[in-house]
């Protein structure tokens, strides 16, 4: 399935990105690079665009300018059967998981499997298995429907559906926001785990410091409609005052104290 | 003996080998173990021959590519062999795959799951009693419901203070104002057409100044307000349903109670009350509309004036064509509301419920809006009017 690996090693290319969402100019020339098997955390106030920039990055919302590449295609002309080629090598784990109500938790998993491959039913069965221990959700899981999950769970077996085709790479929507702290730091291993025997390049939009800084390699910060790019120590001699704020308040003194 | 996989290889294609020595199985694998070749892989490896072997050896060692799916059929491989009382060694494991195979190994220790597949017989006959434990349920639900509104409906006449007015106001605006133009132009169209079709049939026995009684019977007393009574379960009782499902979704509900406030008076009564109200109001303007498209089409159809129609009309009418139209009118209201309302307390904590019961409502309200009306069918052939 995966086609042979690109000359470069960069996973995710953003160059001068202008957006506009209900007239509202929400990225003014941001420029973003993630090399492969990286795990870059997206951080900004309320609002401030992170999602929006995932979702521009993955295509579901419309860059006014710049250009945006993601594993060496380009995004903003890709259509068709080049797009969803590309679409076969990513996996998104939306907020709530955005697991399809009416299928069971198998069948959400299979989903992807069914339209892009030919594997037969019963090794189908094996790898939504296999998914769901790597996610950590126990086998029983499989036959039940996602209202029938906690909040967590659901989380967990989203994050199933997205590696079901084995990407190389993986957006993540706020993955531990309304989890309890300890799911959320089970999430944060599972992530790390999976990143390194994987080797996934993982592009992760949260507000969870600890998540922050137990899985990312390094932070963008979104503030002022611009990105200010590097790992902690360095975003903690930032001068913008957000940043300050953010890191060196009292959560962020807390958290990256340990 | 050497079985290999695709004699003439491609470059990059996953391959494996096994070759017999003496009582070990020595399988090799090589190339881009991954999701694309894996229904390849898959059905060869199931075929494995292990007759006369004691001992098994599994080669990573040409492996140079190697995903979840890859990881799990050799895993498989392996766990087949020793469910086969072989001893399985896995030697020669790249470095750079061991963090995979190692997770997979280490994760995937339950036998994977087959789920149920629903064919069965017996699948079948446990849909079929549990829908029927369901409706049942449903019923019984209803019936509580039903009661709790009667109680506080009863306790607000006695109490005239409790009733919401600007919310009952607001309701009365909302299902019978702004249904007038939907309901006006379909109650004229059914008009006209009974009258084209009663016309047509009617002229065969000289018998087409009739077509008024037709028309005057068949509207007063059941078209006009079934007409009524579905344009509103379909526009306002889905809209209660979906206005308390989605509240309910948001936890509204539960902030209400907590806050001291009783739902039934704060969100049921109003739309009760206000559709009781403006049902028979819309009935009776139904039956203008039904009975004025009869008019314009017996005019231009049978050239029967304005004035010999209303003739005719008056001539046509009981005592009680006019008011068995419109007495059936609170009670049909009345059920739309309550299962509107009934069924959007119904909602769950997610998004699909609100749909599902939305349709559901809208489909109880009409079928039991129709088994009232026949009921009333009944009851005044019994009291003779």
């Amino acid at each position: 399935m995966k086609p042979p690996a690109d000359s470069s090693d960069i996973a995710i290319k953003v160059e001068g990105l202008l957006t506009r969402v209900g007239g509202h100019v929400l990225h003014d020339h941001v420029s973003l690079t993630v090399r492969r098997g990286e795990v870059l955390g997206v951080v900004g106030g309320s609002g401030a665009g992170k999602s929006v920039l995932l979702r521009t990055i993955i295509g579901l919302n419309r860059a006014v300018r710049g250009r945006i590449e993601v594993l060496g295609q380009d995004m903003t002309r890709l259509s068709g059967q080049a797009l969803r080629r590309v679409q076969t090598r990513w996996g998104v784990l939306f907020q709530d998981g955005a697991l399809f109500s009416g299928q069971t938790v198998a069948e959400n998993i299979q989903l992807p499997l069914r339209e892009h491959t030919d594997l037969p039913q019963a090794l189908m069965d094996e790898v939504a298995s296999v998914k769901l221990s790597l996610v950590g959700l126990p086998p029983d899981t499989a036959g039940k429907y996602p209202a029938e999950l906690s909040g967590g769970m659901r989380k967990r077996a989203g994050l199933a559906r997205a590696l079901a085709l084995d990407p190389e790479l993986l957006f993540l929507d706020e993955p531990t926001a309304g989890l309890d702290p300890i799911s959320a730091n089970q999430f944060d291993e599972l992530i790390r785990d999976l990143q390194k025997s994987l080797n996934l390049t993982v592009f992760m939009v949260t507000h969870d410091l600890d998540t922050l800084r137990a899985t990312t390699d390094r932070i963008a910060v979104l503030v002022d409609r611009t990105l200010h790019i590097g790992t902690i120590a360095e975003l903690r001699t930032d001068p913008h005052p957000w940043i300050h704020e953010y890191f060196s308040g009292a959560r962020g003194r807390a958290a990256l104290a340990s | 003996m050497v079985l290999s996989l695709t004699p003439p290889r491609p470059a990059d294609a996953a391959w494996f080998d096994t070759r017999r020595d003496g009582d070990l199985l020595r399988v090799a694998a090589g190339g881009r173990w991954v999701l694309g070749e894996a229904r390849r892989l898959d059905h060869a490896l199931r075929g494995l021959a292990v007759e006369g072997c004691r001992r098994a050896e599994i080669d990573y060692g040409a492996v140079d590519r190697l995903d979840t799916i890859g990881a799990w059929l050799l895993l498989r491989t392996r766990r087949e062999l020793e469910a086969r009382h072989l001893a399985v060694a896995v030697v020669n494991v790249p470095e750079a795959l061991l963090p995979l195979v190692r997770t997979i190994d280490h994760d995937c220790t339950a036998p994977p799951v087959t789920l149920p597949y629903h064919q069965t017989l017996l699948w079948f006959l446990d849909r079929v009693g549990r829908s029927v434990v369901e409706m049942g349920r449903w019923g019984y639900e209803l019936l509580g419901f039903f009661g709790g509104v009667s109680y506080e409906t009863m306790a607000t006449i006695v109490q005239p203070r409790r009733l919401r007015w600007a919310a009952l106001i607001n309701q009365i605006e909302e299902t019978g104002l702004n249904a007038l133009p939907i309901l006006g132009l379909l109650s004229f169209l059914i008009g006209v057409v009974f009258a084209f079709q009663g016309a047509d049939q009617l002229r065969r026995f000289g018998a087409e100044v009739f077509t008024v009684n037709l028309l005057a019977i068949s509207i007063l007393r059941e078209i006009g307000g079934l007409m009524a009574a579905i344009i509103v379960a379909g526009r306002s009782g889905s809209a209660f349903t979906a206005q308390i499902g989605t509240m309910k979704v948001n936890e509204e509900i539960d902030a209400l109670e907590t806050l001291g406030l009783n739902t039934v008076e704060v969100l049921v009564l109003p739309r009760v009350i206000g559709l009781i109200l403006a049902l028979p109001l819309l009935t009776f303007y139904a039956n203008v509309m039904g009975l004025t498209g009869g008019a314009i089409m017996s005019y231009f159809d049978l050239g029967i004036t304005l004035p010999a129609f209303l003739r005719q009309l008056r001539g046509a009418l009981g005592d009680w064509t006019f008011w068995v139209g419109i007495i059936k009118a609170p009670v049909f209201a009345f059920i739309i509301a309550l299962v509107g309302c009934f069924e959007g307390l119904r909602v769950e904590r997610n998004a699909g419920s609100v749909g599902r019961m939305t349709t559901q409502s809208v489909v109880a309200s009409i079928f039991l809006v129709i088994i009232a009306d026949a009921m009333f069918s009944v009851l005044f052939d019994l009291l003779d009017i």
